[in-house]
């Protein structure tokens, strides 16, 4: 019987009979469309996702003229703080446009995030600066709303982690609005001072890490970029497929945040005016990439279909997209990933 | 690092090697979606949109056009300068370019 080799979870290596993929993918499929409340994958996708999972070559590629455009939430500095190569960003901005061929980049602060950013910003925006100088790639800068960056004793708010195991449940509530009026002046004050420095968008990154009111945060702060400075881009990337009610009661526009998947938060990312929706579904690394791609693709076709006029690109690393929980990624199962979205979702990007 | 390498060599535009860098500035500053960047870009290249993903067909035009190539030879338009020809050419403003106008005094 022959056994094709695909990849666990966690990203080491198994080889599975074709029964055992197409059960695997229609079981993704079914707990997409169960947990999203959105139509499975029709038959002949399937057969198609197991045709781009059981293809020979290490790597697969899209058709010629499907290829899609990629955005980045790296903060430019990959190859120095990543790799440990030392060379700085405005550097590196060059190097990825150049040598590594990157459609765009994002430039951002190691901590990533724009609390930590607001009191070194003219350091950030002279850095930039230059880099754009001798770019020719769209550079956007990128960072995290992260929340939980304002709770005690990093910041001036109660910790909200702390107070609901304690019953304080009104406190816990109370601080997490708080957070958010902090970070949204933070993200818009970066911004503002970015947009003075010449990017061509700003990367809201990892939003919801912290719950609904960390992607509450980063809708209002999305709105009020896009008022203040219309031209610039945003794109608004989530943390999880998920939105955790942290809070519970939050809302945007009349919709309650907790719980929502990628179809619904893209509409609420566009409707805060984000040009971009960096849509994520994370990996369960305990099933096989048949199993987490299948579950990707039927989340990701949803989206896109629910998308307006706002490019959706699909989180495609570590742990996100259908991709293992492995710090070294391997080649097969990214290329897979990337022609499944791109061939069965329509994707614009990732 | 490797996971933007695999993304760029199986299912992405590649930036300057093709136009990826000019599609993904409309999606920016239009809000494009991917088809309708593609044409957009395209039509006002003078090409088409197949052949905007084609590195063989996309150097020639960016050489002649001055608007940036992954390996520039002695002469060839790199950085601001290729952005403000792709301003131009594409009929939108680029926040940079603007800025480095200003400060030029041009």
């Amino acid at each position: 019987m022959t056994r094709y080799f695909t990849r666990m979870g966690d990203g080491f290596g198994v080889w599975m009979t074709e029964d055992e993929i197409r059960a695997d993918i229609r079981e993704g499929v079914l707990d997409a469309a169960d947990r999203g409340k959105i139509p499975p994958l029709t038959e002949e996708e399937m057969d198609h996702l197991f045709r781009i999972i059981t293809m020979d070559g290490v790597i697969v590629g899209v058709k010629h003229g499907e290829e899609v455009v990629s955005s980045t939430d790296q903060g430019a500095d990959t190859v120095g703080c990543e790799c440990g190569v030392p060379i700085d960003r405005v550097i590196q901005v060059p190097l990825l446009e150049r040598a590594f061929g990157l459609d765009s980049t994002d430039y951002g602060f190691t901590d990533y995030n724009f609390k930590a950013v607001k009191s070194i910003v003219n350091y950030e925006t002279a850095s930039i600066e230059r880099a754009l100088d001798i770019s020719v790639i769209p550079v956007l800068y990128g960072g995290m709303p992260n929340l939980g960056f304002y709770t005690k004793p990093d910041g001036p708010v109660d910790n909200w982690a702390e107070l609901l195991p304690r019953g304080k449940v009104e406190e816990a509530l109370k601080a997490q609005e708080a957070a958010v009026e902090l970070a949204v002046h933070d993200i818009v004050y970066v911004a503002g001072q970015m947009y003075e420095a010449g990017v061509d968008g700003i990367n809201l990154d990892t939003c919801g890490a912290a719950g609904d009111a960390d992607f509450l945060a980063a809708l209002l702060a999305c709105e009020e970029i896009k008022r203040l400075y219309p031209d610039l881009g945003v794109e608004i990337g989530m943390a999880g497929e998920f939105v955790l009610g942290m809070h519970g009661r939050l809302k945007y526009d009349g919709v309650r945040l907790a719980g929502l998947y990628p179809h619904k938060q893209v509409k609420l990312a566009e409707k805060a005016g984000a040009t971009i929706f960096g849509a994520v579904v994370n990996t369960n690394s305990s099933r096989s990439f048949p199993w987490n791609i299948a579950r990707v693709c039927t989340f990701m076709k949803e989206c896109v279909k629910e998308a307006g006029q706002i490019a959706v690109h699909v989180n495609v690393g570590m742990g996100v997209g259908g991709i293992p929980m492995c710090e070294t990624l391997p080649s097969d199962v990214v290329s897979r990933a990337d022609k499944a979205l791109i061939e069965i979702c329509k994707i614009d990007g990732l | 690092m490797g996971t933007e390498i695999t993304h760029t060599v199986s299912a992405c535009m590649g930036g300057l090697k093709t136009a990826g860098d000019l599609v993904l500035r409309m999606q920016l500053a239009r809000g494009m979606r991917i088809r309708e960047a593609k044409e957009y870009v395209a039509e006002k290249l003078g090409v088409s949109v197949f052949d905007l993903s084609d590195p063989a067909v996309m150097t020639e035009i960016r050489r002649e056009q001055g608007l940036g190539v992954q390996e520039p030879d002695t002469g060839d338009t790199v950085g601001m300068a290729a952005k403000i020809r792709i301003a131009e050419r594409l009929g939108i403003k680029i926040n940079s370019v603007e800025r480095f106008k200003t400060k030029a005094g041009l």
